[in-house]
């Protein structure tokens, strides 16, 4: 121990500090679709929006030299792919599933061309604070360099819940996710509810895509995003429209994305691509096992197309 | 540019003049020709203005991508090898969208597909080539059609979204790929770039005669035929268009609801995978990350664009084709990135799925409207 080696403790070890490091971007997209599904849309785009907020973060943390406001424009980024779905959305027989699909497929294109430039220079990072400033073991020190980012989405999950269930903004949502008419009859405009709650998803994914850029991996190259965006879509759906249920997931998918990499640092090298498939794999194997095709799933907002 | 622009343009030509009853009669199927040929010209225009932002003349940029596209003999063989997976993968969306079900994922088919062919054809070494092909059709037809009947029957037995399965079993392809590229099927010779072995020269489809156009496209053609008269002019064709409207419906009528969605589902991902027999053997010669091209994502936007219909599927596909294919030409002489064909189709979809709100309010479609 002394000499800093920790032999085959590193996997778990790494699995645990990759649950947290790669959990952020699930956890930010997973909440944010968590509000638009809460309010009757399902956004599947986030995909492209995460990649989105990726790109305009290092785009804006290069230029200003301040990765925060990186953060905020990739949120506002993802505020406008989430006001463009809607508005979109909004418009008579449109399929709210369809439009995910073609802004999964504009945001990745965008992001790719705006982002060309930005594949060589060095952009400023996020800080991270120090938690393993009392271990000697580089290994502890490095899982527990945690990011305020992560931290951040760890308040949010809470207040989120809080919101959802207590709020005059959490109830609305939930109104017009279980039944329009109901909204509409108390004289609110749908609509209008499911463009904020899109755009603030929208928000939501693209700062977690700015962690992607900005932290870890941190830096900006067109295979920074595989399906992430993707599987935390899937992901609010076992986590049952739960925002706490959704910081668990997120933890434990970081944990199973992390697996791979971790038993590369040791050595395991087959089955490396198998391995980093983990949370695909578990993202399929949790959604058969929850899943019934006898009834709808418990709490699931009865606008949502997609468990219809 | 010409062929979708004549779009627009002929039936505006025709307003005038026609009567009233042809109008109404043939409403339908000009607002099928019209709205997404409005719509196509829109996204290109915007990107015009896109690509004017940076700098760049959206006329050189329009004259380019025809000429890169449809503009010399060169291009068109270009533009048609190109249509050939788009229109086999566009089928992967197509045919479960009569079930009402969205499949996107094309790409993962595509894949298992390749793989699966590619090992028909390095497990048989020494059989005559044409024995070989029909293996590796088989192969591949059967690889892919299994891995989307998965995404089918876990949507029928376990309820499971079928669209965000399908996207999710994309990734695990991609992952079974490049495991067995890297492992148990590498070929030791490929250092830099991870591949199969060769499936050899003699394996090879090759090309219809007089052109560089491989036969894949023969085969995309005759699967868009054969399941546009499976869907029109069929039974079971007409059975899935029932489920797809109204499960209860089909019930009723005793029609089996989970036999015909695995058998859709089936013929679905059998067509991806056969795009993904005909990269192997007739583009790449081997199966390498290269097959993971995109193929399957751009057709689903075909199949959107057609609005789901297997014969359309054969234009929107070589259009489609045509500005992936002109892809290179804007890179050499505008500068653009190849990002832009992306840009470009992510474009052309959202402003087709906008277009929608359009069906049935054009009012001199109506008459007395």
């Amino acid at each position: 121990m002394a000499d800093g080696t920790i032999g085959l403790w590193t996997v778990p070890l790494a699995v645990f500090g990759g649950a947290i490091r790669v959990s952020t971007p699930f956890l930010f997209v997973s909440l944010g679709e968590c509000i638009t599904e809460r309010s009757g849309r399902i956004n599947l785009g986030l995909e492209g929006t995460l990649v989105m907020g990726a790109m305009s973060a290092y785009g804006i943390s290069y230029l200003t030299g301040s990765p925060w406001l990186g953060v905020l424009a990739a949120g506002l980024t993802g505020a406008l792919l989430g006001a463009l779905h809607a508005g979109i959305c909004s418009l008579p027989r449109v399929n709210d599933v369809a439009v995910g699909i073609a802004l999964m497929l504009f945001g990745t294109g965008l992001a790719f061309y705006l982002g060309k430039p930005l594949i060589e220079p060095t952009a400023p990072r996020l800080p991270a604070i120090d938690f393993g400033w009392w271990s000697d073991v580089a290994q502890v020190r490095a899982a527990l360099r945690i990011n305020v980012l992560f931290l951040i989405g760890v308040v949010l999950a809470p207040i989120l819940a809080w919101a959802f269930r207590t709020t005059r903004w959490g109830l609305l949502i939930r109104t017009a996710g279980e039944s329009s008419d109901a909204a509409r009859a108390m004289g609110h405009s749908v609509l209008l509810i499911r463009l904020r709650a899109t755009m603030v998803g929208g928000f939501l994914a693209g700062v977690g895509g700015s962690f992607l850029s900005l932290f870890y991996p941190g830096s900006w190259n067109e295979g920074l995003s595989s399906g992430q965006g993707i599987t935390a879509v899937a992901l609010v759906i076992f986590a049952r429209w739960n925002p706490m249920l959704c910081l668990w997931a997120s933890l434990a998918f970081g944990g199973a994305a992390a697996l791979g990499p971790a038993l590369q640092s040791v050595g395991v090298t087959s089955g490396y691509h198998l391995f980093n498939a983990a949370p695909y794999i578990l993202t399929l194997a949790i959604m058969i096992i929850t899943c019934s095709p006898k009834r709808t799933l418990t709490g699931a907002p009865a606008e949502l197309s997609i468990t219809r | 540019m010409t062929t979708d622009a004549a779009d627009p343009a002929e039936a505006a030509a025709i307003a005038p003049a026609a009567d009233a009853g042809f109008l109404q009669r043939h409403g339908t199927t000009i607002e099928y020709i019209l709205i997404p040929g409005a719509a196509l010209c829109g996204a290109l225009a915007l990107f015009g203005v896109f690509v004017a932002l940076f700098g760049k003349n959206p006329l050189d940029l329009y004259f380019y991508m025809y000429y890169g596209a449809f503009g010399t003999w060169f291009s068109w063989q270009n533009t048609l090898t190109r249509a050939a997976p788009l229109i086999l993968t566009a089928l992967c969306t197509a045919l479960p969208a009569q079930l009402g079900m969205v499949i996107i994922g094309g790409e993962g088919a595509l894949l298992i597909g390749a793989l699966a062919a590619t090992g028909a054809a390095l497990a048989l070494p020494s059989a005559p080539p044409l024995a070989v092909q029909m293996a590796m059709v088989c192969a591949g037809m059967l690889g892919g059609g299994l891995w989307i009947m998965l995404a089918g029957g876990l949507r029928q037995f376990r309820g499971v979204n079928e669209t965000i399965s399908s996207l999710l079993l994309v990734y695990i392809a991609l992952a079974i790929l490049n495991h067995l590229v890297e492992g148990a099927m590498r070929d030791p010779a490929s250092l830099n770039k991870p591949s199969t072995r060769e499936i050899g020269a003699a394996n090879m489809i090759g090309s219809i005669p007089g052109t560089d156009v491989h036969w894949g496209l023969v085969f995309g053609l005759i699967a868009a035929v054969a399941s546009y008269i499976l869907i029109y002019h069929t039974v079971f064709g007409f059975a899935a268009r029932v489920a797809g409207g109204n499960v209860r419906a089909a019930k009723i009528v005793g029609l089996n609801v989970s036999k015909l969605i695995l058998t859709v589902c089936f013929l679905a991902g059998a067509a991806a995978g056969l795009a993904g027999m005909v990269e192997v053997a007739a583009v790449q010669g081997r199966t390498n990350a290269n097959l993971a091209a995109g193929y399957g994502f751009t057709g689903i936007l075909v199949a959107f664009l057609a609005r789901q219909n297997p014969l359309a599927i054969i234009p929107v596909a070589i259009l489609l084709g045509g500005i992936s294919a002109s892809g290179g030409l804007l890179q050499r002489r505008l500068g653009l990135p190849d990002a832009s064909v992306l840009v470009l189709q992510g474009i052309i979809f959202v402003f087709v799925l906008a277009s929608d709100a359009l069906y049935g309010r054009i009012g001199f479609l109506k008459g007395k409207a």
